[in-house]
């Protein structure tokens, strides 16, 4: 039998579920697992990705260097969701969000610990890491 | 070059749980567009099959359905783009025969969704996102096109009321055809009755009420060259523009938030195409998956204004009697949503307006008429015009 070859599965960490385990931004868990929300700026032409991307499609090219996610973003639109597809039945209700940053935007779930009633289209939310009670990671919004 | 054609079109009743498997499902489609043409296998050159994957097991299901409707050894295609599938075959169709590859071609889609629960289905279609980067946040699609509801009505001052109306509209029309999976009506007041399902929320602003009915069908579009249609057919309908548009599937990626980009280019490249403006469309079929769908319909394809699609509907000007019939077949509300033959039915549908030929159902005298028909969150659009 030949040697066991290490696959590296970080990606199936993030979130309540993966549908991905293996990708190029796998540091991207390790970032979170820092505190860190990162997405990735090409070291080329300057563009900045969020979801990070390993490929520039603008250079055609795979020079990345990582940047953090910092400060507030405004709140462009939400939905508080009652029911939730399979496999996150436990999680309801929450809310999925997108935040503008200006130069990217993030989508993500808004912190179960902010009300309902304090959510505002335009407001300022800032984006943190939050770690899921079985060990998965993702990150959230909370208010800025 | 010579136009090209459609001379004959059918489609099953949409239905809850089709007793019958997908290619039984096929074949009904396939027999009604046949009986419609009054042609025969043989003239069949090719066909397109089109469909979501994963709703059903069989893989690669194209060469069964060619097999079980008696068209091989012609060759069969099969393509996906998601709920908008069968636009996307009507445009391969339309492509084989402007190209003299075949003179006729029938595009088959279907969907049989009643082999999953509620909650797969969702998981399914949620997946028709962005599975790396948004699925794992638990994401649906009634909850991504909320998300366009409340970004709509915090730039433009719609109402959860105003869609409302828009499924007041469709089961108005659901009632009166007999291929809608929902025929009941839906009443105003049954928004705002707690007692009603109407009013449950499903993702906030959007409510039971809003959202489609999913269900299991199958349509049938054949497509035919200009000489081949005059031979074949007594009133063929032409394709007279066709457009269709793709974006960023994460919503991340995304510029706009109160409509679908992907409507208003493939609407450019479709009237550009037909030379032809939005005023000059006669009766639509829209892709309203949910209402707030068919308000931003309006928007995109230039009915209304960015911010005025709730003036069309307040003012009743997207029924039968108004200024431009929308969905008066009942939409995929209350028509029903079986994924990838819902294009096909919507061709069905301004066919026969087109025709003279909608029963109940027909507006008065039309002679251009349009199919918005849009996959994934605005993934995929495609808007196809056609004339008598
Ligand atoms: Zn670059």
């Amino acid at each position: 039998m030949g040697k066991k070859k290490d696959v590296d599965t970080r990606f199936s960490r993030f979130g309540t579920v993966s549908f991905t385990s293996i990708t190029k931004v796998n540091d991207f868990i390790d970032y979170l697992e820092q505190g860190k929300v990162m997405g990735t700026r090409c070291l080329d032409c300057g563009l900045l990705f969020f979801p990070p991307r390993a490929d520039c499609h603008r250079c055609r090219a795979s020079n990345m260097e990582w940047f953090e996610v910092t400060g507030p973003g405004k709140l462009i639109t939400y939905s508080k969701l009652e029911f939730a597809p399979m496999g996150f039945g436990d999680d309801v209700p929450y809310a999925i969000a997108v935040l503008d940053y200006g130069d990217y935007k993030v989508f993500g779930r808004i912190a179960k610990d902010v009300p309902e009633e304090e959510i505002s289209v335009g407001m300022d939310m800032r984006t943190v890491v939050n770690r899921l009670p079985d060990g998965q990671l993702n990150y959230v919004f909370q208010k800025a | 070059m010579g136009k090209v054609g459609i001379i004959g079109v059918g489609q099953t009743a949409f239905v809850r749980g089709y007793p019958g498997s997908i290619r039984e499902l096929v074949f009904e489609g396939f027999k009604d567009a046949m009986e419609d043409a009054g042609i025969s296998n043989d003239d069949i050159d090719a066909t397109v099959v089109c469909s979501a994957p994963e709703y059903d097991k069989q893989r690669s299901p194209a060469g069964v359905f060619a097999e079980y409707l008696g068209l091989t050894p012609q060759p069969t295609f099969y393509v996906e783009s998601l709920c908008s599938s069968s636009s996307t075959g009507l445009k391969l169709a339309y492509s084989l025969v402007k190209s003299g590859l075949h003179d006729v071609v029938a595009v088959l889609g279907f969907q049989k969704m009643s082999e999953i629960s509620s909650a797969e289905s969702q998981e399914r279609m949620g997946r028709g996102a962005d599975i790396q980067w948004e699925s794992p946040f638990g994401t649906m699609m009634p909850a991504y096109y909320a998300m366009f509801a409340r970004a709509h009505m915090a730039t433009y001052g719609t109402t959860p009321d105003d869609l409302a109306l828009i499924r007041v509209k469709a089961s108005t029309y659901g009632q009166i055809n007999d291929k809608a999976v929902y025929r009941k009506p839906v009443q105003f007041e049954m928004f705002s009755n707690p007692e009603s399902p109407m009013s449950n929320p499903v993702a906030s602003p959007l409510r039971v009420g809003d959202c489609c009915a999913n269900a299991d069908g199958s349509s049938c579009v054949i497509v035919a060259s200009e000489e081949k249609a005059k031979a074949l057919s007594k009133d063929p309908v032409w394709i007279l523009g066709l457009g269709a548009a793709s974006a960023s599937v994460n919503l991340a990626g995304r510029d706009l938030f109160t409509g679908l980009r992907v409507a208003q280019q493939a609407a450019k490249q479709a009237y550009d195409m037909a030379g032809i403006t939005a005023a000059d469309v006669d009766v639509a079929e829209v892709h309203d998956c949910f209402t707030i769908a068919e308000m931003m319909a309006y928007e995109d394809l230039g009915f209304a204004k960015p911010g005025e699609g709730k003036e069309l509907i307040r003012a009743r000007e997207t029924y039968k009697e108004g200024s431009i019939p929308v969905n008066v077949d009942g939409g995929l509300l209350s028509k029903g949503h079986p994924i990838g033959a819902t294009g096909g039915s919507q061709i069905r549908t301004i066919v026969l307006q087109l025709r003279g030929r909608a029963g109940d159902m027909q507006v008065r005298d039309p002679e251009i008429g349009l199919i918005h028909n849009i996959g994934g969150v605005g993934l995929y659009g495609n808007v196809t015009i056609l004339g008598r």
